[in-house]
């Protein structure tokens, strides 16, 4: 069970995403961060803190659960039905950059959903994609913006990220075997 | 922005309801019914948006098929199920065959016939779901069966009592009126003793089903008793269409020995909430100024209804899919 992403590592990974969000954005105007639970939030919470760090600044940052957004909701031969949790975006989305933030980015399947569920809140002036673990095998064409780490793996291996908000550590662990 | 994300972010105790229907609070466990209501609030956010709709049940068919007249109960099963994206279709029985004949298992039969994913069932008698569920492979919900059930009645009163109180358990909860003939007395009954709640329940002793105290609450004639120091104050309508024979001299009579008024209220704690689940007799088992006062939770009690029952139908749907793989 090899750890392939220790707490120091992560926490650079977000330090260079935070700076490359700047970079790219030229600045933090009109820039809100929206996690996809569960661990794409406290990411995009600590994102919005290494912001702030630099320039000062504070991007809001919001919730967003894609449950009902699944494309295999009526369709799982194994594992629990995802459990519904609230969406929380405490601003408008209009005409905003938003940063869409996840922990693994797979077949692409949750991007998706994320997409679909965020263009119901309304019409952003763009959305880039924030993601912590990039470990391919993409079924749908959707690309990261900004990605923590690339992880070549094998389908039969999965990609656990614990965080201490969630999880009481920081570690990124390759398993073998299914899920 | 901290509170974000942290006030149910924990995992439940159960994370699906592993059964195909929904035909009352008797059988559920309090982990299902915390799963409902956690469900509930994530959906009630659904609600608040711009555009009101999610696709969660694209492709589900859902029949609503209500022998007896209902504006409430059907509206908010037909407002959640468009929310959720189904596809659904509402049998009027007055155009419908039941008035040429036909029996309800027929009705049933035939409906299932065309393939839909659920049917919500409203019927005059108690244990209507129940025979449906051993006949149909469509989900089953039950929205009222005679004097037996109203499971989704029930959820959305703890939903909104939950909502101002932070709690079911401990808490007083006296409910007041025509005991006997009501479906939402059997449910709440069920779910709020289930959830710990401390149970009165108060009405004529004509309207008193026998029995009552087996249920684990309290039973009492005495209003006052009843609502002295409750947490909330449930009323039921007098059901004028199921009183065959004479259950108190008169609704004047009746409003005066147990009639919600503001001077009946004081005995409640200050932060009482009033809740009826409609529809009203102003002036028999509620006063208008307490059903339009400061401490009613009516219309917040239909607005939740919405809620609570995407909450059914979406756990329904994937719930049974459990079932099968199983």
């Amino acid at each position: 069970m090899p750890v392939v992403m220790d707490a120091d590592r992560i926490g650079r990974s977000l330090a260079r995403i935070a700076h490359e969000i700047l970079e790219r954005n030229k600045g933090v105007d009109d820039l809100a961060l929206i996690g996809v639970r569960r661990r794409g939030v406290p990411l995009a919470k600590r994102l919005a803190r290494q912001i702030k760090q630099i320039t000062g600044d504070e991007v809001p940052t919001g919730a967003l659960d894609i449950t009902l957004y699944r494309d295999d909701l009526m369709k799982q031969a194994v594992g629990l039905q995802p459990v519904v949790r609230r969406t929380e975006i405490p601003f408008s989305i209009d005409g905003r950059k938003i940063l869409l933030v996840d922990d693994v980015l797979y077949t692409g399947r949750t991007t998706r959903a994320a997409l679909d569920a965020l263009i119901d809140f309304g019409r952003p002036k763009a959305i880039q994609l924030i993601v912590l673990v990039d470990r391919g095998h993409r079924e749908l064409p959707i690309k990261a913006d900004y990605v923590g780490k690339n992880l070549p793996t094998a389908l039969d291996e999965s990609v656990q990220v614990r965080l201490q908000e969630i999880d009481d550590r920081d570690e990124v662990v390759l398993e073998q075997g299914g899920a | 922005m901290t509170t974000i994300g942290e006030q149910i972010d924990s995992t439940p105790a159960v994370t699906s309801l592993r059964r195909k229907d929904l035909l009352g609070i008797a059988d559920m466990s309090p982990e299902e019914i915390a799963l409902i209501l956690d469900t509930a609030e994530a959906m009630k956010e659904v609600g608040s948006r711009p555009i009101k709709k999610v696709p969660a049940l694209r492709g589900k068919t859902v029949v609503n098929l209500f022998f007896e007249p209902s504006t409430r109960t059907r509206t908010s099963f037909e407002i959640a199920e468009k929310r959720l994206s189904a596809d659904t279709l509402s049998v009027a029985i007055g155009t419908s065959s039941v008035v040429k004949g036909e029996t309800l298992a027929d009705t049933a039969l035939n409906l299932e016939a065309m393939s839909p994913d659920m049917i919500v069932l409203r019927h005059s008698s108690s244990g209507a779901c129940h025979l449906l569920s051993r006949i149909c492979r469509s989900a089953i919900v039950n929205a009222g069966d005679g004097t037996n059930e109203h499971p989704t009645q029930a959820l959305l009163d703890a939903l909104t009592i939950r909502e101002r109180k932070g709690r079911l358990r401990g808490l007083k909860v006296a409910i007041v009126g025509d005991l006997l003939h009501s479906r939402v007395l059997r449910s709440n009954i069920h779910l709020l003793t289930k959830m710990g709640a401390d149970v009165w329940v108060c009405g004529p002793p004509t309207l008193v089903p026998a029995e009552m105290s087996r249920f684990g609450v309290r039973v009492t004639s005495f209003v006052d008793e009843a609502v002295a120091d409750a947490d909330v104050v449930m009323l039921l309508r007098i059901q004028l269409e199921r009183m065959e024979g004479a259950y108190f001299p008169s609704l004047r009579e009746y409003f005066q020995v147990f009639g919600m008024t503001e001077a009946r209220l004081r005995l409640a704690k200050p932060d009482v909430m009033i809740m009826h689940p409609g529809p009203m007799n102003r002036g028999v088992e509620i006063a208008s100024e307490v059903a339009d006062g400061p401490y009613s939770v009516i219309l917040d009690q239909v607005a939740n209804g919405v809620a609570v029952r995407m909450a059914v139908l979406y756990l329904l749907a994937g719930g049974a899919e459990h079932e099968e793989a199983a």
